[in-house]
This record gives structure tokens, C-alpha cells and sequence, in this order.
């Protein structure tokens, strides 16, 4: 007989920690920033009692920088922070990108730019998390839409960022990370663990950027025997630097071919009532929340609208939209920002439906009836 | 297994003249920074118009290594020659 | 004593192109065989050293040698390395950094590391400027000399390393120049067998730079200056100050023992589980 499941009372950051503890994320480097400061708090308290290690760092770019330094070593690193800390950490995680280093970074976005409102939400990073570092690089971002989710979120990003050697952002808000919910989550040996591949080539003859038929090459870590070089220069396969052309041009592209290669699994969609959908909500992070309560009251007021909710903002799951084109008129995008996945969801819609967007970065939340209210005067 | 790296091989023991260190310059890596030459405290090195190194005076080598030891590119090596 | 072609054999990459990239004499390649003659001495195994380095000259030596080598970005060479101390401690960590690297951007991440006296030892090559970028001052350019941003004469007071790191809790500080080989070669060996957060601070010099802007001669001249500079700590603590005037103290400066932050982490850890379980 299944065992009853057991239900919690959790906050959204802490199913971040939790989540990333059930990945098997054994070192946390941070730096306190509301509203993402729990999440350190707990894992400060929880690593050491499961052998892992935690460490206040002096400022946010030192925190990437140890996580980095930790996941050469062997360590599944993770750390979290909010707008003003992850802006610190861009250079650091384009040295992850290009060096191609398995890390999280959990950001819990809150008012924008600048100090802006603390302990407010938004979702004014999305571009950011796209394209805060510079040059042309790979990113993952996922974004949960609710407390369980971020638990499952937290340990699809730890798994996505071994599997690929990329890091991968944990892009959440500020409602999110601090409404409590209940949840009942797996215990920790049910939780699915992906680790970074091994060579298994002796060390002579190991390239530490020669890619496998899956676009990623096989990581050692420093202290296992095979001593190699690791570099945020343009480099060849032996991981050296360099500016011939060929090479760089390989480096670099075979950076976004392993992503893409992988892009189905990691673009994590989910429709509601999108069939016979006339009318779609695209909604990410908290707005999904609102936009479900919407289309719900909309649905028994015979209004055939849909959602399609995005888990994965980068790469931008496009196939989500271009599946439902042809039988769409209106989509709407509600967003905690001026539109930056609306600029996303205008590329793709290419001219075929009419797109309309709700914003407000007032820090305070859209509502479904602002949400209803929109749709209605649409459909009339 | 060493770079390849040209050697010449200067001064050889020749017979009967005494033994001394067999010094050694990589013309290869050596930048003609004349730091060796001026601190080779038997002034047993020197550099030829073109700035190349080669010891003017081997016999007078005592193997103290300094010319190794300054040497910023590895470029010279001096070998004590086994009895 | 280790000669050349031993130490290229043993410790440099064979599959990486030589001669290295630094400029004819250059102070750098002098340092680094300081510092792998002391390895040797001290017969490390290479897969238990991690060379870590941040940006500029100094930055390129560890793709060079046949360690588990990581080349960071500007400044960040000891976070990176505090993360893969604590995630490695079996493993010895060596940071090699510049002036600019180190107290520049670098600044913060200096001094905390010397705070947390984590078992890192820092090799900082101190030739009084910028050198990759083609001659900038930088915090350690001496009051009233000339570079490429201040050709009318520089205004800022440079740091003082050695004391800088002292201040800040390093547990071991030692200052040598590249002229001093051998001796450079003991004090790393002794850094490296600290345990705790050891600095050794090495003068040295840009002849491409520096040297040509301030007409300090080329690499023998600037090295001949080093010779006369410098005083060794017993020799200098019989010296007044007058006759210290622009001299610079070299030796180890600074031995003491203080908790060191793996091992306390450790410490956590027991602690955190005996709770768990309790």
C-alpha cells in the first residue's frame, strides 16, 4: 500500500535549499541579499550535518568564483542571490559558460534597477539572465511557478548544469520565494541524480574540451589524476588558449551545440485547456498564478482561453508557441517587467496573432481580474 | 619527454683539457636578455654581434647554476660532467 | 639543485608551445623556477598542486606547467581558489597573481582571504605596474613615477604589501626579488609547508615597460637594483631608519600560527552531525 504522502508547510526558498540538498549540491558560496537570504541561511545550517560545506564569501563576485573554483574540484555548487548581487556575478558566469563549469545560480528577482524595492517582487532580470554577461554564450534559465516546483526546479537545474557543463539559473520572484505552501515533496532517494561525466581515458590522453557524440566533453576534477588546464580564454580541445580562427570558431560554437542538441529536454513546458483555446495567457513565475485563476473564471464564462506556462524562459521554448498559431487571435502576456518575454513571444508569433501585453513594475502583483479584464476586452 | 628544442652543445670537454661543466644554450628559447652573461660570476658567458649567447670561456665554469637559476626563459642548462 | 632541463622535463606541459610568452627578461620566468625548484624540493606529487591565477603577466604562468592549473578572471584568483580548497583540502593550493590582479581589483578578496587564513600561498609578482595592458601604474607604483596613465609623474602613495597582508591576517608573510633566487626559492618552500594563509611577495621587474618609461635600464640593470635594495630582515633590524631609507626588507617577515578555516570547517561539520543524529 503506497505510504500516505506527507504533507509540508514550506516557503519557496527553502525548496530551493531543499531541492538543491536532494540534487546532492554539496557546496553553497553566497553573499545575504533579500529577499533570496533564507535559502543561505538554510543550507549554512544544512550542508555541514550532510558533509557538505557553506561559505560567506565577501561579495557576490567572490561567491561565483568559489562556486566555480569548488565545481573544478569536484563539488555540485550552487548559490542564490537577487538583482543587485547577480548583476556582481555576470563576469564570473561567462567564465562558467565559456569553461564550461556545472553550477546553479538561484536569483530571486525583487524590485528594479539598482536597490530598487527589496522586498518587492518583479521580473525584470529575465533579459538579464539571458544577456547580463557579455559575448555570445549559452545560458539555461528555468523559472518555477510555485513552492513544490522550485524544489523540483532546483534539482532539474543541478542536473541539467552537470549533464550539459553549463550553468544553469534558477530565475525565480520574489512571490515565489517567500509565499509558503503546502507541499509534499519525494524523499531524497527517489529524487533522480545526474552526475557530469567521467573520463575513463587514461590521463595522457585526456582533453578536457574534446567533446563526446553529446556535445560535451567529459569533466575531471582538479585532485583526481588528471591534471589539465582550465581557462577563461578562447581555447582548442587540450583547454590552451587560442586565437586561430578554426579553434575558436569550434569552442564557441560547440558551446550553443551541446544546448541546443539537448533542447527539447530542456525546455520544460506545461498547456492548460490550450485544445480548443481561441486565446492563450503565456505566463511565467508568480503571473502563472494569477493567469490560472483568470482563465479558470473566464473558462465558465464559455471564453475558450488557454495557458501556456513557461518553465523554461531560456533557450525560449519557441515549438510552445508556434504549435498553437494557427488557432490562436489573442495572446497576452502578463509580466512583473515592461515586456521582455513579450519581446520573445512578438519574434516568434511572427505577425500571426495579435499579441498583448499587461506590465507593471509597480511592486506589486498583476491580478486575474486585471488579467480577465484584458482578455474580455480582447475577445469583444 | 622534453620539447624538442635545438641544442648546441658548445665547448665540449675536449681531451686532456680539464673537465669542465658542459653548458648548454637553447638558441630556441633563449631571448638575448644578456642577464646571464652579465651575472655569471666567472664571466664565462658572452654574446656574440648578433646577441647570441655561447660561453667565450667554459674552462673557467664552476657549475654555481646562477645562469640557470636567473635565466627567465630555462634557455641554458649546465651539466656537471660525470668522473 | 635541479637543473634547467630537469625542470623542464619534469614539471613544464610538453604539449605547449615554447619559448613562453613573457618578454626578454622578464622577471616572471625567474620567479616561477624559483617556485617549481622549491616543489621539486620539497617533492610534491603534480597531482596534488593546484596553480591558480588571475589576469596579466603572471596570469599565463600556469598554463605552462604540469599541475591542475586554473587561469581565472581579473582579481578573482583567491575566491576561485578558496572554493577549490574547500571543495580539495588534500590538495596544495598555489595562487599566482600581479600587483594589479592582487591589490587592484583583487583588493577585497586579499585581504579576506588573509582574514579567513585559509592554507592558500600567494606568490604575488610585484613589478610596479600593468604590464600586459602595455604600462599602467598600479597600487604599488611608486610615488612620482611615470607610466602610461600618469607620464606627468604618479600621485598616489603606493601599498605596502607585506604590511598590507599582515594587517589583514595573513599568518605567514615573506618578501623576496627575483634577483634572490635562492633565497625566493626557500621562502616559497616554507609558505607552501605553512599551514594557513601564506603571501610571498616578490619584487621584481617590467623592463618593457616600467623600465623603459622610467629609464631604469633594462633586466640586469633593474635586477643589479634589486641586489642593492634589498636588506635582509636580521641585517635591517640592526639598521636605523635613516640608513633603511628606500631600502626594501626581505626574509620571512612573518611565521604564526592561527586557526585555519578548512580545518575549523571541519569542526562544523562534526559538530552539525553529532546534532543531527542527536
Amino acid at each position: 500500500m503506497r505510504k500516505k504522502p506527507s504533507y509540508q508547510l514550506m516557503q519557496g526558498n527553502e525548496a530551493a535549499a531543499e531541492g538543491a540538498l536532494a540534487a546532492g549540491v554539496n557546496f553553497f558560496a553566497g553573499y545575504p541579499i533579500t529577499p533570496s537570504t533564507e535559502i543561505a541561511e538554510i543550507l549554512a545550517d544544512r550542508l555541514p550535518a550532510n558533509g557538505g560545506k557553506f561559505i560567506q564569501m565577501e561579495d557576490e563576485i567572490g561567491s561565483i568564483a568559489a562556486i566555480i573554483g569548488a565545481s573544478i574540484g569536484g563539488c555540485k555548487s550552487l548559490t542564490a542571490t537577487s538583482g543587485p548581487g547577480f548583476s556582481l556575478m555576470q563576469e564570473n558566469l561567462g567564465f562558467a559558460c565559456l569553461a564550461e563549469v556545472p553550477l546553479v545560480i538561484v536569483n530571486v528577482m525583487r524590485g528594479g534597477p539598482s536597490t530598487g524595492m527589496p522586498t518587492s517582487p518583479s521580473q525584470g532580470d529575465v533579459m538579464q539572465s539571458r544577456w547580463g554577461t557579455h559575448g555570445d554564450h549559452p545560458i539555461i534559465v528555468l523559472s518555477p511557478a510555485s513552492v513544490e516546483e522550485t524544489f523540483h526546479y532546483t534539482i532539474k537545474a543541478v542536473n541539467l548544469a552537470e549533464k550539459y557543463r553549463n550553468p544553469v539559473i534558477v530565475l525565480m520572484d520574489e512571490v515565489i520565494g517567500h509565499m509558503r505552501a503546502r507541499v509534499s515533496l519525494p524523499p531524497w532517494p527517489m529524487v533522480e541524480r545526474v552526475n557530469r561525466v567521467k573520463p575513463n581515458m587514461p590521463p595522457e590522453w585526456y582533453n578536457p574540451y574534446e567533446r563526446q557524440a553529446s556535445g560535451v566533453a567529459p569533466m575531471a576534477a582538479f585532485g583526481d589524476g588528471y591534471r589539465y588546464h582550465v581557462t577563461g580564454l578562447v581555447h582548442d580541445a587540450k583547454g590552451f588558449p587560442t586565437a586561430n580562427p578554426n579553434e575558436a570558431r569550434d569552442n564557441l560554437r560547440g558551446l550553443f551545440a551541446k544546448i541546443e542538441r539537448g533542447f527539447r529536454e530542456i525546455c520544460l513546458v506545461d498547456y492548460e485547456e490550450m485544445e480548443d483555446a481561441e486565446h492563450a495567457i503565456v505566463a511565467y513565475g508568480c503571473m502563472v498564478l494569477s493567469a490560472r485563476s483568470a482563465l479558470e473564471q473566464l473558462r465558465e464564462a464559455g471564453h475558450r482561453v488557454g495557458l501556456i506556462k513557461l518553465g523554461t524562459l531560456w533557450p525560449f521554448p519557441r515549438f510552445a508557441l508556434e504549435r498553437y498559431l494557427p488557432q490562436l487571435k489573442n495572446i497576452i502576456v502578463p509580466e512583473l517587467n515592461l515586456g521582455q518575454v513579450y519581446r520573445e513571444v512578438l519574434r516568434v508569433n511572427a505577425g500571426h496573432a495579435n499579441i498583448e501585453k499587461i506590465n507593471r513594475i509597480n511592486g506589486t502583483i498583476i491580478t486575474p481580474e486585471e488579467i480577465i479584464k484584458t482578455v474580455k476586452g480582447l475577445i469583444r | 619527454m622534453s620539447t624538442a628544442r635545438k641544442k648546441s652543445p658548445a665547448g665540449a670537454a675536449g681531451s686532456g683539457a680539464k673537465e669542465h661543466p658542459r653548458i648548454t644554450i637553447f638558441h630556441d628559447w633563449c631571448k638575448h636578455c644578456g642577464i646571464c652573461v652579465a651575472f655569471c660570476p666567472k664571466e664565462v658567458l658572452a654574446m656574440d654581434e648578433n646577441r647570441k649567447v655561447y660561453p667565450k670561456f667554459p674552462e673557467n665554469c664552476i657549475a654555481c647554476h646562477m645562469c640557470e637559476l636567473r635565466c627567465p626563459d630555462f634557455a641554458i642548462n649546465v651539466a656537471e660532467v660525470k668522473k | 639543485m635541479i637543473s634547467n632541463s630537469e625542470l623542464v622535463k619534469k614539471y613544464f606541459r610538453y604539449n605547449k608551445k615554447f619559448p613562453h610568452i613573457w618578454c626578454p627578461g622578464c622577471g616572471i620566468g625567474t620567479i616561477l623556477g624559483s617556485m617549481l625548484r622549491a616543489i621539486d624540493d620539497l617533492e610534491l606529487e603534480k597531482d596534488d598542486i593546484a596553480f591558480v591565477s588571475g589576469i596579466g603577466c603572471t596570469g599565463r604562468a600556469p598554463v605552462y606547467v604540469d599541475f591542475n592549473t586554473l587561469h581565472t578572471t581579473h582579481g578573482r584568483a583567491l575566491p576561485f581558489a578558496t572554493g577549490l580548497k574547500l571543495a580539495r583540502p588534500e590538495l596544495k593550493v598555489i595562487v599566482a597573481t600581479g600587483d594589479g590582479d592582487s591589490t587592484a581589483i583583487g583588493g577585497n578578496h586579499l585581504i579576506h582571504a588573509c582574514r579567513r587564513n585559509i592554507d592558500i600561498t600567494t606568490i604575488i609578482f610585484n613589478n610596479y605596474i600593468y604590464g600586459m595592458t602595455g604600462g599602467q601604474y598600479s597600487p604599488t607604483t611608486p610615488h612620482g613615477d611615470k607610466a602610461y596613465t600618469c607620464k606627468l609623474g604618479n600621485i598616489e602613495r603606493p601599498f605596502n604589501i607585506s604590511a598590507l597582508v599582515e594587517a589583514a591576517g595573513a599568518t605567514f608573510v615573506g618578501r623576496s626579488t627575483s634577483y634572490h633566487t635562492l633565497q625566493l626559492k626557500n621562502i616559497i618552500k616554507r609558505a607552501i609547508q605553512h599551514k594557513g594563509f601564506s603571501v610571498v611577495e616578490v619584487i621584481t621587474h617590467c623592463p618593457t615597460t616600467y623600465g623603459r618609461i622610467n629609464r631604469k635600464g633594462g633586466a640586469v640593470e633593474m635586477l643589479e637594483w634589486q641586489k642593492e635594495v634589498a636588506v635582509d630582515r636580521e641585517k635591517a633590524a640592526k639598521m636605523s631608519p635613516e640608513e633603511l631609507e628606500g631600502k626594501i626588507v626581505t626574509g620571512i617577515l612573518l611565521e604564526r600560527e592561527l586557526p585555519e578555516f578548512c580545518e575549523q570547517y571541519d569542526t562544523i561539520i562534526e559538530k552539525a552531525q553529532s546534532l543531527d543524529k542527536g
